[in-house]
C-alpha cells in the first residue's frame, strides 16, 4: 500500500503555503477587478455623456423655474389668489417691485425678457407687453400699483393673463408635455385640444414613425439580394463589391445629399435622360425631389450599408450545403429558401432593421434639404426648439416622447422577434 | 545657479508675453459667411488689424442666439463680437445675454453729424449697433419670360407668369409677401397680420400657389434653384442675388416692389475677456469710411447717412453700387421694414401654424 492513500486528505496548498482555494478566489477577484477597471473609462464616459444629459432632458421637460426666479416674491403671494378678477393690490405691488428689481439686476436667465418669453408660449403676443411695461414701470415709485399697471397697458386687466402667470410660477409643470401632444389650457385653465390649424406634433410623430418604417422596409428588400450575392461570390470579387457598398459610407453626408439633388431635380440627370429618350415630354418632367419621394430615396441610400453589413455577416456563416441538403430531400428552390435559408438569416434581418429604423427616426438634415414641404420630421422640430426658438423645455418634452416611442417599439420588437436572436455579425 | 538663471529668463519671457498681450489682443468676430463675411473682412477686419496690430479670428454661423446663450450661460464666452439680426439682438438684450453699449462712444460722421443723428432711425439699440440694411426681395430669370414680372402681386400670379416659385421655409417674410400680393399696402402689413383674419388671409393667399412652391432653407439655395431652372422666380436675399448677377453673370433680375428690409447689427456677448478690443472694433467698423467701403463688396445699405453719400463702385467691375442698395430711394417705393416686435411676439405661434399648414 502506498503512503498517500492512507493519510487523510489535506487541504491543497500552494508553494507559499496559502490554501489553493483561497488563492484561487484571490486571483479571480483580482482579474475581475482588473476587468472592471478596464471598463471604468467607458462607464464614466457613458454616465457623463449619455446618462446625465438624458436625465437633464427629463428634468427640463417637467421643470421650468423661469417665472419663480424672475418674480420670486410675487410667485409666493399669487398662490393665495382665488383666480377671480384681478389679484389684490398687495400682490400686484410685489409683481411690480419684482419686475423693477429684475430689470435693474439684468441677471442672466432671470430677466424680464425671460419671463416674457415664458408667458408668450401660452399667450402669444404677450411678450412685448411684459418688456415694454417693465421699461415704463421703472418710473413708478408708489402705489396704487394696479392702477399704474393698467395705465401703462389695458391688457393687464385680463384675468386670463394673471391665471397664466400663476400657473407659470409652479416650477414643475405638465405644460410642455401638453404642448408636445397638441393640447393647451383654455381661458378657465382646463386642458383642451389646440386649434386644429396649430396642431403639428402628434401628426408629425406618426409621420416620422411611418416614414422610418417605410425606409427600413425598402432597405431590407434592396439589401437582401445584394448581401446574398456578396456572401456567395468568391472572396476576391465580393471584397471589391463590398468596397462599393462602403464607399458612400466614407463620403460626407452633405455631399451625398447634394449629389442626390443634382441627380433627381427636375432639370437633373435622370429627368434629362427621360426627356432625351422620349419617355416624358419637356413639360412632363417628373418631380422626384423636394417631396417625400426625395426623402425616401436619399435616406435609403444613406442607410443601406447599415442593413447590408449585418445581413452579409450572417449569410456568410450559412453553409451552402444546407440548401443542397434541403434540395436532396425534395424541397423545391423556393421551399428550401423559405424553410431553411430565410429562417437562418433572421438574426441579420433583426439587427439590420433595428439599426436602420432607429437611425432613420432621428434623421433631420437630409429630410430638411431634400424633403421640401414634407421634409419636416420630429427631429427637425426638436432641433428648431433647441437652436432657434430656444424653448428648451418643449424640445426636451418632444425628445423624451421620442425616446419613449423608441423604447416602446423596442419592447414590442423584443416580444415579436426576440432580442437574443440579434446578430450584428 | 542654473535654476536661478532659468527662473530669471522665464520671468522675463512671462513679463514680455504679458506686455505683448496688453498691446495686441486677438478677438473672434462671428458673422454669416460667404460674400457677406468677405465684404466685412475687406472693409473692417484688414484696416483694423493694420491700425491696431491686433488679430482677428473670423468665424461663420447661421444666425440665431442659441450659441450666444450657451456661451454666456456657461460663463465661457469665446465669441467676442457677433453680427445678428434685429429680432435676435432685441431678444438677447432682453434676456441679459449682451453687454449694453453707450452710444456716446460712437464718433461723429465724416461730415461732422453727431452719431446719434448720423445713424438711420432705428439702427441704434441698447445692446446693438447696426452696420447694414439687407433685404428680402424676389428675383426671376430674364430668359424665362418675354415680359418680366414687376410687382409683388406677380409673384403670386400663376396665370400671367407660370412656373415654380421658391420661398423660404419660414413664416417670417413669406406671410408679409402674401399679404402685400393680396393688396395690403406695405405700411399696413403688420397691422393686418396682427389680427386672426389677417393671418387667415395670408395663408389663403399662400394656398393659391402652394403646389407650385419649392421651399429653401439656406441663403445659398435660391440663386442655385434659379440657375438650375428648378424655379421660375424665387424670394432671396438681395446681396446673394447681386453676387450671382455681377459676379457670375447670371441673367437674373430683382423686383424691389414689396421688398422687406431688415438690419444686421453688432452685439457683444456678455462676459467676453476681450471686451475692450471688441468694442474698439465695433466703433471702428461702423465709422463712415468703413461702412461706405463695405458697400463696394456687397449691396447692403450702410447704417450711417454719411456713408450712403460715399458709396462707390463694385470692386471688380464698373457697376455703381448705389442703385442696388435696399435703402436706395427707387427701391423703397413700396417697401416695409421687418417688424422685430411683431415677430418676437408671434413667431412661436406662427411657426406652428406654418408648419401645420405645410404638412396638410
Amino acid at each position: 500500500m502506498q503512503d498517500s492513500s492512507t493519510t487523510t486528505p489535506e487541504t491543497l496548498v500552494t508553494a507559499d503555503g496559502v490554501p489553493l482555494k483561497q488563492k484561487l478566489i484571490q486571483s479571480t477577484r483580482r482579474a475581475r477587478l482588473r476587468a472592471l477597471l478596464l471598463t471604468l473609462p467607458l462607464v464614466i464616459f457613458i454616465i457623463v455623456s449619455f446618462m446625465i444629459p438624458i436625465g437633464q432632458m427629463l428634468f427640463r421637460s417637467l421643470h421650468n423655474d423661469t417665472a419663480s426666479s424672475v418674480v420670486p416674491n410675487f410667485a409666493i403671494a399669487i398662490q393665495d389668489w382665488d383666480e377671480q378678477g384681478l389679484p389684490p393690490e398687495e400682490t400686484i405691488k410685489l409683481f411690480v417691485l419684482d419686475l423693477q428689481e429684475a430689470r435693474k439686476k439684468r441677471e442672466i436667465g432671470k430677466t424680464v425678457g425671460n419671463l416674457a418669453t415664458r408667458i408668450n408660449y401660452e399667450i402669444p403676443g404677450s411678450r412685448s407687453l411684459f418688456t415694454s411695461s417693465a421699461r415704463k414701470l421703472a418710473r413708478v415709485t408708489e402705489g396704487p400699483y394696479t392702477e399704474a399697471l393698467l395705465d401703462i397697458n389695458k391688457k393687464w386687466d385680463d384675468p386670463v393673463l394673471w391665471r397664466s402667470l400663476k400657473r407659470a410660477t409652479n416650477d414643475i409643470t405638465p405644460y410642455f408635455y401638453l404642448s408636445a401632444l397638441d393640447l393647451k389650457y383654455d381661458d378657465e385653465g382646463n386642458i383642451i385640444e389646440a386649434d386644429e390649424l396649430y396642431q403639428i406634433y402628434v401628426s408629425n410623430f406618426v409621420k416620422t414613425v411611418r416614414l422610418s418604417a417605410t425606409i427600413t422596409l425598402i432597405c431590407l428588400v434592396l439589401a437582401f439580394p445584394v448581401s446574398y450575392l456578396l456572401s456567395t461570390l468568391p472572396l476576391k470579387t465580393s471584397n471589391l463589391l463590398m468596397i462599393l457598398v462602403l464607399l458612400p459610407f466614407w463620403t460626407s453626408l452633405l455631399v451625398r445629399t447634394t449629389a442626390w439633388i443634382a441627380i433627381l431635380q427636375t432639370e437633373g440627370i435622370i429627368n434629362d435622360i427621360l426627356v432625351f429618350i422620349g419617355l416624358v415630354g419637356e413639360d412632363g418632367r417628373v418631380q422626384m425631389i423636394y417631396n417625400q419621394t426625395g426623402t425616401i430615396i436619399a435616406m435609403v441610400h444613406i442607410l443601406l450599408p447599415f442593413m447590408i453589413l449585418p445581413l452579409f455577416s450572417v449569410m456568410k456563416t450559412i453553409p451552402p450545403s444546407y440548401m443542397r441538403a434541403a434540395s436532396s430531400m425534395g424541397a423545391k428552390t423556393f421551399t428550401a429558401f423559405r424553410r431553411v435559408y430565410f429562417p437562418l438569416t433572421l438574426p441579420g434581418i433583426a439587427a439590420g432593421t433595428l439599426l436602420v429604423f432607429i437611425l432613420a427616426i432621428g434623421y433631420y438634415i437630409t429630410p430638411a434639404l431634400v424633403g421640401g414641404e414634407d421634409g419636416l420630421l420630429i427631429s427637425n422640430l426638436i432641433a428648431y426648439h433647441i437652436q432657434k426658438s430656444l424653448n428648451w423645455s418643449l424640445g426636451a418634452a418632444l425628445g423624451t416622447l421620442l425616446l419613449a416611442i423608441v423604447l416602446i417599439l423596442y419592447w414590442l420588437y423584443n416580444k415579436i422577434v426576440g432580442i437574443e436572436k440579434l446578430s450584428f455579425g | 545657479m542654473k535654476i536661478k538663471h532659468f527662473l530669471a529668463t522665464s520671468a522675463l519671457t512671462a513679463g514680455l508675453a504679458l506686455a505683448a498681450s496688453a498691446q495686441a489682443s486677438e478677438i473672434t468676430v462671428v458673422s454669416w459667411g460667404g460674400a457677406y463675411t468677405k465684404s466685412q473682412v475687406e472693409a473692417y477686419h484688414k484696416p483694423w488689424v493694420e491700425k491696431t496690430g491686433n488679430k482677428i479670428v473670423s468665424e461663420d454661423y447661421n444666425g440665431g442666439i442659441a450659441e450666444i446663450k450657451a456661451q454666456v450661460e456657461a460663463g465661457n464666452v469665446t465669441w467676442d463680437i457677433v453680427d445678428v439680426e434685429l429680432s435676435d439682438a432685441i431678444r438677447a438684450c432682453d434676456e441679459g445675454l449682451l453687454e449694453t453699449i453707450d452710444h456716446s462712444i460712437l464718433p461723429a460722421g465724416a461730415d461732422g453729424t453727431p452719431a446719434t443723428e448720423d445713424f438711420l432711425e432705428g439702427t441704434l439699440h441698447d445692446c446693438a449697433v447696426a452696420n447694414i440694411a439687407w433685404s428680402s426681395v424676389y428675383v426671376f430669370d430674364k430668359t424665362k419670360f418675354d415680359v418680366g414680372p414687376t410687382t409683388i402681386a406677380d409673384l403670386f400670379d400663376l396665370e400671367k407668369f407660370p412656373g415654380k416659385r421658391g420661398f423660404r421655409k419660414n413664416p417670417k417674410v413669406t406671410l408679409e409677401f402674401a399679404l402685400m400680393a393680396d393688396g395690403v399696402p406695405a405700411a399696413d402689413v403688420y397691422e393686418v397680420l396682427a389680427t386672426p383674419e389677417g393671418i387667415d388671409r395670408a395663408f389663403a393667399k399662400l394656398d393659391t400657389i402652394k403646389d407650385q412652391v419649392v421651399w429653401w432653407e439656406a441663403g445659398a439655395q435660391p440663386p442655385q434653384l434659379l440657375a438650375d431652372g428648378e424655379v421660375a422666380m424665387t424670394t432671396a436675399w438681395n446681396g446673394r442675388v447681386f453676387n450671382a448677377i455681377a459676379g457670375e453673370d447670371k441673367p437674373f433680375e430683382i423686383v424691389w416692389d414689396g421688398q422687406i428690409w431688415d438690419l444686421d447689427l453688432w452685439v457683444l456677448p456678455k462676459g467676453s475677456e476681450n471686451k475692450e478690443a471688441a468694442l474698439d472694433f465695433l466703433v471702428f467698423s461702423t465709422e463712415t469710411e468703413q461702412l461706405a467701403n463695405q458697400a463696394s463688396y456687397i449691396p447692403y445699405g450702410p447704417a450711417r447717412k454719411s456713408s450712403n453719400a460715399l458709396v462707390g463702385k463694385y470692386y471688380q467691375k464698373d457697376i455703381d453700387m448705389a442703385p442696388h442698395m435696399p435703402t436706395a430711394d427707387a427701391n423703397l417705393k413700396n417697401a416695409v421694414q421687418n417688424d422685430f416686435e411683431f415677430w418676437a411676439d408671434n413667431s412661436d405661434q406662427l411657426n406652428e401654424r406654418f408648419n401645420a399648414w405645410l404638412a396638410n
